[in-house]
């Protein structure tokens, strides 16, 4: 479960090099919130009469702050990091086993010549994901979150500070397999890329509908098994689009190869724009 | 259940500002539109607060719904919850506005006198 959100009592993250095998400890002590930043000094709106009448002899103390406003802070400060290195990042989420590391491994091997491409693999643990990365060619970073259930805005900053990825180059980070919690963490990253695969059912974006509306695009993977699965393309793409009306689709199959110049036209676009 | 760390973000927040003054009541603002459910922040409240200077204390959430358009009738639509469709029965809707909101808004503490 979450570090952020607690369930996780002394947990902590750990950073890996696999080149190196370096650990670094990522340091979340139990309940540890991130500073607060002072006060705004301009006034809060009036609170409502309401608000005060139950509580007599209280003072209603403004506070009109986001609660995730640390960890968005962080990402805010990832995404000028990478804006004035014109990398562009995209942050990978999805059930586990959806293909996430299969359609790195082919997109390394297929792009990975003319592109310089950094990886971060956030997975609760084992280095697996990437040290299948690494035999690709490419540079990656492992972050294990232990019990965290998502990659967070600090652990992405770490990650990058080890990562080191050149100018103009392209990170792709792999977050913890699970569609609830990473729909909530912005890590500065340029975009969300939810993968579904078709084993799964067609109804996955109206069952995880933050997680469809957090992402810039859905890939349907594993195009190759829907010969064998009940699986309704159409009806799947319409859910996702009811929840989030602006989604780009692509569909492809990271084994077979089917689709996947569509996806790196995708890429190409985005890439142009950093 | 991120429901949990959700409320010691909000927590750790009010102790900071608090500091020795008992906290009576902490107002929340929720977007219908987050994954964030108040039931289980209710549940998470109680715990965490236990033993700090917000123990005992209320936890007002106000909802703040998500406002999109119907692409087919051209009406607002309350979005109360991601999958909300337009009266007229159309699930084509604009994107919202709104509804994704995770404040603190205010808290009540014990005058110091
Ligand atoms: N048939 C088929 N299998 C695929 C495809 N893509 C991935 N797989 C298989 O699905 C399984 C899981 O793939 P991974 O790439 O490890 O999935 P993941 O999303 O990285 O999984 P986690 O990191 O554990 O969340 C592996 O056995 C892959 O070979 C595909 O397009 N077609
Ligand atoms: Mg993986
Ligand atoms: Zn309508």
């Amino acid at each position: 479960m979450c570090t952020t959100c607690g369930c996780s009592t002394g947990a902590h993250a750990t950073l890996t090099d696999p080149a190196t095998g370096r650990i670094l400890h990522l340091e979340r002590p139990d309940g540890q919130v991130p500073r607060q930043e002072p006060a705004d000094p301009s006034p809060a709106p009036p609170s409502a009469p309401a608000e005060r009448h139950a509580r007599a002899h209280g003072t209603t103390v403004p506070l009109e702050q986001a609660v995730l406003a640390a960890n968005d802070r962080l990402a805010e400060r990832n995404r000028r990091w990478l804006a004035t290195r014109h990398i562009l990042a995209l942050n990978l989420v999805s059930s586990p086993g959806a293909g996430k590391t299969t359609l790195l491994e082919r997109t390394l091997r297929e792009l990975g010549d003319g592109l310089p491409i950094g990886v971060v693999e956030g997975d609760q643990e084992t280095l697996f994901d990437s040290e299948r990365i690494r035999a690709t060619g490419c540079r990656a970073v492992q972050v294990n979150t232990g019990t965290g259930c998502h990659l967070d805005a600090e652990m992405l900053a770490r990650a990058l500070g080890q990562l080191n990825p050149p100018r103009h180059s392209l990170v792709m980070i792999e977050n913890v397999g699970n569609l609830v919690c990473p729909a909530l963490f912005d890590l500065g990253e340029a975009a969300k890329v939810a993968i579904l695969s078709v084993t799964e059912g067609a109804d996955k974006p109206l069952k995880y509908p933050h997680m469809f509306r957090a992402a810039r695009l859905m890939i349907l993977n594993k195009l190759d098994l829907l010969p064998y699965v009940d699986f309704d393309v159409a009806a799947c793409i319409a859910y996702a689009r009811r929840v989030n009306p602006d989604i780009d689709v692509l569909s492809l199959s990271a084994t077979r190869g089917d689709g996947l110049a569509a996806w790196y036209r995708w890429l190409q676009a985005r890439l142009a724009r950093v | 259940m991120h429901e949990l760390a959700i409320t010691r973000n909000i927590v750790e927040a009010c102790r900071a500002r608090a500091g020795n003054a008992r906290v009576l009541c902490v107002t929340l603002e929720i977007g219908t539109l987050t994954c964030v459910m108040p039931e289980a922040l209710r549940f998470c409240y109680e715990i965490v607060t236990d033993a700090t200077p917000l123990a005992g204390s209320e936890l007002e959430i106000i909802r703040l719904p998500g406002i999109s358009r119907c692409r087919d009738c051209g009406g607002e639509v309350i979005m109360h919850d991601p999958l909300s469709c337009c009266p007229c029965g159309s699930v084509h809707l604009t994107p919202p506005q709104g509804g994704d909101e995770l404040r603190i808004r205010s808290m009540d503490i014990e005058e110091a006198d």
